[in-house]
């Protein structure tokens, strides 16, 4: 049985978005809802796991002068399935997040994980490693994509949770939120609460 | 020409790589420690935008999208390979940043120091990928609207990147909580920094 426990460090004290600044280009964009945050974060994840396992089954045979493009290839022959997979049967989404699936190809975390972990080990260490990665990407994602939907349109995946009588009242959506400056100020803020509880990840400069 | 200069400026300020749809994140946020190496990130990226885009343009619309084959024969007009331009635009960035480098290395040794190392990192900077993507989602109609789309873009990904080094150089000596040194206050100033350049919105 193999320990669980050592492959959660990405979930928080090892998250790949706040704590080593990977893979922050692509996603961001696609925060301005829950529903297709999650569906980025689902994807990245996917990738990052298959990735990793593929890689790591090949580690032995890759020369390692032309890994970086045998690694290219890889992820973006997996990112074409994703998308693939996503316009046939989530065709409204796979227009939403529009190019930003693509991007998962150049996501610093993929190749990130795929150099640092995967071309020195087994392929079951792999496979978890670039899973708990990838949801760790995935938790970030969701979060900023919770607060912006549910601040900027009052729902939260697609529903309305914010009763009428509120804007009865006077309550107005801030629109500001669901404008790309705001994912940027809010993950600032994430970050800031995280190394609040976490004072060993504070950075002296 | 007036829809060319409107796309030049569109893609400086309103639809800015980095302020508007956070392309080239990790390079911007892990290079821009000072105003200088930021300026050589920043030249490369244009110069790899303005060579990348167009040659991935021709390569969409004479190979990949529905329809393009059709100049070779007309059996040949009904395929679509759009799937495959994923794969192929990332081989034609990573090929020419490596054939870049080795010309760069052979023809001047002054602008190899200064691009030179970077120039690796780009292969995977998602500015470059994001262009050719975006180039290929919007339908651009003739090679000179993708080469000024490029070039509009580098530009503006280079002004992102010099303009927050250059926050960056002075927020070092401002008293900042602890907890948000470093990372948090780098996202908090360009988020503000973006709040600024959404002002060009409408223009």
């Amino acid at each position: 049985m193999i320990q669980i426990r050592k492959y959660l460090g990405p979930l928080s004290k090892n998250n790949p978005v706040i704590v080593q600044v990977l893979g922050v280009c692509s996603a961001l964009a696609v925060t301005t809802q829950l529903k297709s945050s999650v569906v980025m974060g689902i994807s990245v994840a996917v990738v990052a796991a298959f990735s990793n396992l593929i890689i790591s089954l090949l580690r032995n045979t890759i020369p390692s002068r032309i890994r970086i493009i045998v690694q290219l290839i890889i992820v973006a022959a997996l990112v074409i399935l994703v998308d693939q997979f996503l316009q046939a049967f989530f065709y409204d989404m796979s227009k939403m997040l529009s190019v930003f699936v693509g991007l998962i190809v150049t996501n610093c975390i993929i190749m990130g994980r795929l150099e640092a972990f995967a071309l020195q080990n087994k392929p079951l260490p792999s496979l978890l490693d670039g899973l708990f990665n990838g949801i760790g990407y995935g938790l970030v994602l969701a979060t900023v994509g919770l607060f912006r939907e549910l601040l900027g349109k009052g729902t939260m995946w697609n529903c309305q949770v914010i009763p009428d009588s509120f804007y009865e009242m006077g309550y107005l959506n801030n629109v500001l939120m669901t404008l790309p400056p705001m994912a940027l100020i809010l993950i600032g803020v994430m970050i800031w609460i995280h190394r609040s509880r976490n004072k060993e990840l504070i950075e002296e400069e | 020409m007036e829809f060319l200069g409107d796309l030049f400026i569109r893609s400086i300020f309103v639809e800015n790589m980095i302020f508007a749809y956070f392309l080239g994140m990790c390079s911007y946020l892990a290079v821009s420690k000072n105003v200088n190496t930021s300026l050589g990130l920043g030249a490369a990226v244009c110069f790899v935008l303005v060579i990348t885009v167009p040659i991935n343009y021709l390569i969409n619309h004479y190979l990949l999208k529905p329809g393009a084959l059709a100049w070779i024969s007309p059996q040949l007009s009904e395929v679509n390979l759009s799937f495959l331009s994923l794969i192929v635009f990332i081989a034609v960035i990573a090929s020419i940043v490596q054939l870049l480098e080795m010309i760069i290395e052979r023809i001047s040794s002054q602008l190899y120091n200064a691009l030179g190392i970077f120039l690796p990192l780009i292969a995977v900077n998602c500015a470059i990928l994001g262009a050719s993507l975006f180039m290929q989602e919007r339908n651009f109609s003739s090679i000179g609207e993708s080469f000024t789309y490029a070039a509009g873009s580098g530009i503006g990904w280079l002004i992102a990147i010099v303009a927050f080094a250059a926050i960056r150089e002075r927020i070092r000596y401002s008293n900042i909580p602890k907890p948000l040194r470093g990372l948090g206050i780098s996202y908090i100033t360009t988020g503000l920094m973006a709040l600024g350049f959404m002002a060009f919105l409408g223009m």
